[in-house]
């Protein structure tokens, strides 16, 4: 029988039958099978997600510090006052966030776009050149950050010793003031671009060929041909790359912790809100503070998403 | 029919497990629970641990315990006991932990079961036979809450053969240290005359010894900030100006001590100022290019002396939370007694049992050099390394900045007088 049928003799049992309290149970669980067979994701979105975000909620209004279960006063709209004034510390990690998440989204989309270009017409070796691209993908980021690192090291890392056989004077990237963010951008950058072709090379491998084959009869050039058609047609497909990618930019944690440590070096050099938030409870144990400064980060990241998705509808149009 | 079952046992089983969940949420119930033959216990990666490790089998058998253990680099166990200890887990027995850096808040938290019974319980375990400084260190308001199991002080590491080659001798005095870097950086310029941790917050340990050398200290008797007097000034200067000036050609204002170490092992400083337990990554060819060249002297003195610290840098307490405390215990008085300690301490950890320093043994295989620097420093040691705080992280990063400011060619002594302020209001919150 299908599940989907309410039995019938459920149902006139129900009535009045011999069946007691077991035979009840099973009627009301066929009546709310609906609720009962969705319970179990349910339950998991609620533990998993809603749960944490509330109590993360209410840490944020309390003073808590030193342990969770210690004593807290519940203090209001406090911590999101003291971070939203904060100039030294949580300011410039918004800032170091965006540029971040901007610089980097921008090279790894430029650059996507252009190495999936070239894939996109078949040739001979595409699939071990599919292969080598793919490499910095499957790299686990704390490991991607501890190699860079070392490569980067201004007094024995490769980088330098590079640099000096060509007579160039070695640089610092990772241990400079100015060139830490930059050199993590690049990390990012060479980690996840492939992603980023992986993306959009499906888009352009689901694309028709005739308006393109239509625009080369009519005499258009691979430039026009690629801003005038391609681009306009993949648009769709950019802003999801844009949009899978940025989240994940956003929240970048692994490389930023791996190269420069708590706190993202001796002057917060890369330090994004992130980091900073995970400085503020495991380093200083300041967990309303910390879950202030996740919260808000929290309604960064939805603001900048439910913007990109608007954009999305608006090119779907 | 049987479908009908299959509904009711699943929708009962739901119901039970989520009954259960809310019963294990609700209750820690330390006070009925039985003793455990299973000893948890959670180390660091450190070598410490190895010789603990390797020695476990037999105290399984001489105890009829089983022990479990969960061995976590430095920075996730830091992780882990935030997590665990504050959501008031029981699944760890035994933890080992930085009485300086986290036995203050974890005491406060009341993470840690009070010792002070045990440890006095047992006197051929003998708790008088412990340095003072490290007992200092593990004892919180009157109540012990730990056993130091390694004890550190700074020395002085140098390279023999480059002091032969330009013909001095091993500093005594900051002066003679400073005047030593400086000869050996001019006349060889890749040759860094003297390299030492410079990130903000790992720099602090090191540092601290300069700073009571130098007359200073982080707070004053009366318990307020002391960061900006000239003293403290001083040593700032000196130890940021070293790096500076005499220091690795593009320095990182990032490096702990695997990187110093790093370039000192490489053959790439004359002077390196660091603990000694972490002596063997000089001196094991393995790990190091001037493993034959490497020698050892105690720090040299300041304007107040030669005061380096004298501190435990791990030791083993116990959940407070644990149902099974006595077991723990037992552990612990295996791990930390005499001969155990001796074994370890011959393994290269100097150890915190006098009896074990007085024995001939116990620094038999010490190079000679590194054992009088050691009997030297912890003489006159001070017993902390950082500011003796509640969140010692921040207090650090404080504290710190001037040192970096210095390395990167800033005003030391507005450094110093921001981290004055900067630490003084720190102190005041956290007495609130």
């Amino acid at each position: 029988m299908s599940v989907l049928n309410p039995p019938r003799s459920a149902r006139t049992r129900r009535a009045g039958g011999p069946a007691g309290a077991g035979g009840n149970f099973s009627a009301w669980a066929n009546r709310h099978r609906k609720w009962l067979f969705a319970a179990p994701a349910m339950i998991f979105v609620g533990v998993l997600i809603i749960f944490p975000l509330a109590w993360t909620l209410y840490l944020s209004l309390t003073d808590s510090q030193g342990s969770v279960r210690a004593a807290t006063e519940f203090i209001g709209l406090q911590n999101y006052l003291t971070v939203l004034s904060d100039t030294e510390r949580f300011w410039p990690a918004v800032g170091r966030t965006l540029a971040f998440t901007g610089v980097a989204l921008a090279f790894e989309v430029v650059l996507g776009m252009g190495i999936a270009l070239l894939l996109w017409r078949p040739f001979r070796g595409e699939k071990w050149v599919r292969v080598a691209i793919l490499l910095p993908l499957v790299a686990t980021p704390v490991a991607v950050g501890m190699m860079w690192r070392l490569i980067f090291d201004p007094n024995i890392g490769f980088v330098n010793q590079l640099l000096g056989m060509v007579g160039i004077p070695p640089q610092p990237w990772l241990s400079g003031q100015d060139t830490a963010l930059g050199t993590t951008i690049f990390m990012d950058v060479w980690q996840w671009t492939p992603m980023v072709v992986l993306i959009l090379l499906a888009g352009l491998t689901s694309l028709s060929d005739e308006p393109d084959e239509a625009a080369r009869v009519d005499g258009a050039n691979a430039f026009q041909r690629f801003f005038y058609i391609t681009l306009p047609l993949m648009m769709p497909t950019v802003i999801v790359a844009i949009l899978l990618r940025g989240i994940d930019a956003l929240k970048t944690f692994d490389i930023l912790y791996a190269t420069k440590g708590k706190g993202g070096g001796s002057f917060h050099e890369v330090e994004t809100l992130n980091v900073y938030a995970y400085g503020l409870s495991f380093d200083y144990n300041q967990y309303g503070l910390s879950s202030a400064v996740l919260i808000l980060f929290f309604m960064i990241i939805i603001g900048s998403m439910w913007l990109l998705t608007m954009r999305k509808k608006a090119v779907s149009k | 029919m049987k479908r009908r079952s299959i509904v009711k046992y699943a929708a009962v089983a739901a119901a039970m497990s989520l009954g259960l969940t809310a019963c294990s949420g609700g209750g820690g119930g330390s006070d009925q629970a039985k003793e455990s033959g299973t000893v948890r216990v959670t180390l660091a990666n450190h070598v410490w641990t190895e010789g603990i490790k390797a020695a476990i089998p037999e105290f399984e058998k001489s105890s009829g315990l089983k022990v479990e253990l969960t061995q976590l680099g430095e920075d996730q166990l830091s992780d882990q006991y935030n997590v665990k200890l504050n959501a008031g887990s029981d699944e760890i027995d035994v933890m080992m932990y930085r009485p300086l850096q986290e036995g203050k808040a974890f005491a406060k938290n009341g993470y840690l079961a009070d010792l002070t019974k045990n440890v006095s319980s047992d006197s051929g375990w003998d708790w008088k036979d412990y340095q003072e400084g490290p007992v200092k260190a593990t004892t919180v308001d009157g109540k012990v809450v730990g056993v130091p199991i390694i004890t550190e002080r700074e020395v002085l590491y140098y390279r023999k053969d480059l002091l032969q080659a330009a013909g001095l001798q091993v500093p005594k005095t900051m002066e003679e240290l400073e005047a030593a870097a400086k000869a050996i950086k001019a006349s060889s310029p890749d040759t860094a005359g003297f390299v030492a941790r410079t990130g903000k917050s790992a720099a602090v340990t090191q540092f601290s010894s300069f700073l009571y050398s130098f007359g200073g200290d982080f707070m004053d008797s009366n318990g307020k900030a002391s960061v900006n007097t000239d003293a403290a000034k001083k040593a700032y200067a000196y130890y940021g100006g070293l790096i500076k000036n005499y220091g690795p050609a593009n320095v990182s204002t990032d490096m702990s001590w695997p990187e110093a170490m790093a370039i000192f092992t490489q053959g790439g400083a004359a002077f390196y100022t660091e603990a000694d337990s972490l002596y063997k990554n000089a001196t094991d060819p393995a790990k190091s290019k001037v493993a034959d060249k490497v020698g050892f002297a105690a720090l040299p003195a300041g304007p107040a002396g030669s005061k380096p610290y004298n501190i435990p840098s791990w030791a083993l307490g116990v959940n407070q939370n644990s149902s099974n405390q006595d077991n723990a215990w037992k552990f612990i008085q295996w791990a930390t007694s005499k001969e155990r300690t001796l074994a370890a301490q011959k393994a290269g950890v100097p150890g915190p049992r006098t009896s074990v320093w007085s024995n001939p043994d116990g620094t038999s295989t010490y190079p000679k050099d590194l054992a009088d620097a050691i009997a030297a420093s912890a003489k006159n040691g001070v017993g902390h390394d950082r500011p003796e705080v509640v969140t010692v992280g921040k207090a650090r990063e404080i504290v710190g900045a001037p040192i970096v400011a210095t390395i990167t060619g800033a005003d030391t002594a507005a450094a110093a007088n921001d981290a004055q302020t900067a630490f003084q209001t720190f102190l005041d919150s956290e007495k609130k």
